[in-house]
């Protein structure tokens, strides 16, 4: 019989391999779907994986779709080391967009490069004091993060439907619920002609450097990883739990109300109830695909990228619901969180 | 405030905190094994479609809440093997299971969006119904009758029949439950299981008897309440049928007063976004005194078992 049998020390080799296998996984589950659902898997594999990256514009696409996604993943990455369950990034991503929104409208008539300067603190701070919520309750009260930030998205959805029915709605818009369309100076430089890929990339990249270095070369970093692997040891050594907490959930926090920002200021150029296509979620995954290393979440980022571009593709040409993309998301998190066992175990024939 | 309101919003509440019930007590059975499941959400979604599609298909109700039923449990079943077989994650794998479920269900449920279902006739209980106001508590669904039933259930196994007390062991010490001889693993996932049973039917009501019609993501958030709940009731089962019903008050009231056609200036997402902010005010009420959840969370809740070969 198949059995589990304890490694003496954890594979390395394993921990890098986990996530390989479990794409392999992923596209083997997807094979399956696209059996099932009586379409051509070569096909379906070409429409989904290949289409959306064969020219120029699509690369740009993939790494535009991708940037939101390295933002917030890098914040949430800071905090889950620290065992800080910030699950709510998607309610702390609308309210950065809603916040950069904001200013966008309010000094619609500035041509000021201010505005943009302004945008991305707006952004940061909304998201920041949308991650604060469960920062505060968790230091204060011990409330549970997972739950709040999880509650706080729903709120976060239902602050933008007020938003852009009502205070942000554009007055010459025919009472569509959407803000204005930003000026200009509200609008993220360009980076290559002819595609839509914006500044917010390059500051992604930076982001991912940073948090880097942040991690792995400074003190704070490293006392926030010791108080994720070892909590006591954490707390002999005196590191203060709730710093690490509130340091946890406002990076999650300020990164994804910077990516919220990159999205209504570049692709959308405009506030509306859809400014989110569930980044916030992705990035979860995305965070846990690459180990929570920064250079892990580059590729699992482009990755994820590729997962949503695939689904518009599959929605367009094969008439199937664009939500194949959160199919595939979710099987790829289920696929790799099994298959980390066999980072700490091996499998063995016969009987103990 | 005449009797008929009264009625009306009393039925109303029962009914909106029904699949709140459900789903939470099966979250309740499993997080005392020890095994917490973040993806109720998403096997609530699963249960909703499942439950819709095979009433749509088949017309009869009863399937489809079976359906739902099997549609749950094949999600815990998902989750059951990665975290209690391979030892993942529980929360990362829960979330996981959330994602999957809200898209799977999305994905499957896209040619039913249009659909409807006839609305299925609540149960009348002769004589009591006939009782002024309260008698709204005997002319319910079907499956409101089960969520009575449920926290009786549940309430004596776990606290009065053997197997309730081996399970609750294999919450609060797995490894001594296991060298006495208990198969921690196989009640986990037993546990696990029901679990899921309960989310699906919690999922199926929601699609079958409550709207009934289906749309992605209709089950917004309940799944998440159902587990903040099972803390809010320090995992008590009776105490979730006390806190389902305050939730599915809040719920009724916002619908109340948007319907109401009072004059209000208040917006009418403000009033949506109330059973998300009482989720978190009861949640930091229960947590304040950190003892309170200490003392009555499963100690082993969230945390891996292997038997030592």
């Amino acid at each position: 019989m198949l059995r589990l049998e304890a490694r003496a020390e954890s594979s390395k080799l394993m921990s890098y391999a986990s996530p390989l296998i479990a794409i392999v996984l992923m596209l083997f589950g997807g094979l399956l779907l696209f059996t099932f659902l009586g379409k051509d898997p070569i096909e379906g594999f070409k429409i989904f994986f290949i289409n959306p990256v064969s020219d120029t514009y699509g690369v740009a696409e993939l790494f535009l779709k991708a940037t939101p996604l390295m933002l917030v993943a890098i914040g949430l990455a800071i905090g889950f080391r620290a065992n800080v369950w910030n699950i709510g990034a998607e309610g702390q991503y609308i309210m950065g967009g809603a916040a950069a929104s904001a200013v966008a409208v309010y000094f619609y008539e500035s041509d000021s490069v201010f505005v943009l300067v302004a945008m991305v603190i707006a952004g940061g701070i909304g998201g920041m004091l949308w991650a604060s919520v469960p920062a505060f309750l968790k230091t204060r009260f011990n409330t549970n993060e997972i739950l709040v930030s999880l509650m706080l998205v729903y709120v976060a959805q239902l602050m933008v439907s007020w938003l852009v029915h009502g205070p942000m709605m554009d007055p010459d818009g025919f009472n569509f619920p959407q803000s204005r369309m930003f000026e200009e100076s509200a609008l993220l430089p360009m980076l290559v002609e002819g595609t839509r890929l914006n500044a917010a990339f390059l500051f992604a990249m930076s982001a991912l450097l940073v948090g880097y270095v942040f991690m792995n070369r400074s003190f704070l970093g490293f006392q926030m990883q010791v108080a994720g692997n070892a909590k006591d040891a954490a707390r002999y050594a005196g590191f203060s739990a709730k710093r690490m907490i509130w340091i946890g959930l406002l990076s999650g926090g300020c990164m994804a109300g910077f990516a919220g920002m990159s999205e209504v200021s570049g692709p959308m150029g405009q506030l509306t109830e859809h400014v989110s296509n569930n980044y916030g979620f992705a990035a979860i995954i995305v965070a846990f695909v690459a180990r929570l290393n920064p250079i892990g979440i580059f590729f699992a980022s482009l990755l994820m990228a590729l997962l949503y571009l695939g689904g518009e593709q599959a929605q367009q040409y094969m008439n199937l619901p664009s939500s194949i993309s959160n199919v595939f998301q979710g099987m790829l998190l289920m696929f790799l969180l099994g298959s980390d066992v066999f980072i700490n175990y091996r499998l063995k024939w016969g009987r103990d | 405030m005449d009797s008929g309101l009264l009625t009306s919003i009393l039925f109303a509440t029962i009914v909106a905190g029904t699949p709140l019930i459900i789903v939470a007590l099966g979250q309740l059975v499993a997080e005392k094994s020890g095994v917490l499941n973040l993806g109720a959400e998403g096997m609530m979604a699963m249960g909703a479609i499942a439950g819709f599609a095979i009433t749509h298909h088949t017309g009869n109700i009863w399937l489809g809440v079976l359906a739902g039923m099997f549609a749950g449990m094949l999600m815990s079943f998902l989750f059951a093997v990665v975290v209690l077989t391979l030892m993942g994650n529980q929360v990362a794998t829960g979330l996981a299971l959330s994602i999957f479920g809200v898209g799977l269900s999305a994905f499957i449920g896209k040619p039913y969006e249009s659909e409807i279902l006839q609305t299925v006739a609540p149960w009348r209980i002769p004589l009591l119904a006939d009782i002024p106001v309260l008698g709204a508590l005997f002319n319910q669904q079907s499956l409101v009758y089960f969520s009575w039933a449920l926290v009786a259930g549940i309430s004596w196994f776990l606290y009065k029949s053997r197997q309730g007390l081996v399970l609750r062991a294999v919450g609060e010490s797995p490894s001594s439950a296991h060298s006495i001889g208990y198969h921690v693993i196989r009640i986990r996932y037993m546990a696990t299981l029901f679990g899921g049973a309960m989310a699906g039917i919690g999922g199926a009501f929601l699609s079958v008897f409550y709207t009934p019609l289906w749309v992605e993501g209709m089950v917004s958030g309940r799944g998440w309440i159902a587990i903040a709940l099972v803390v809010f009731a320090t995992w008590r089962p009776f105490r979730v049928l006390v806190g389902a019903y305050l939730f599915g008050g809040v719920m009724v009231a916002q619908l109340f007063v948007q319907g109401s056609g009072l004059d209000i200036s208040i917006p009418s997402q403000f009033l949506s976004a109330l059973p998300y902010l009482a989720t978190i005010i009861v949640l930091v009420i229960i947590s304040r005194d950190q003892n309170t959840v200490r003392l009555n969370a499963p100690v082993s809740l969230g945390q891996p078992f292997r038997p030592d070969a």
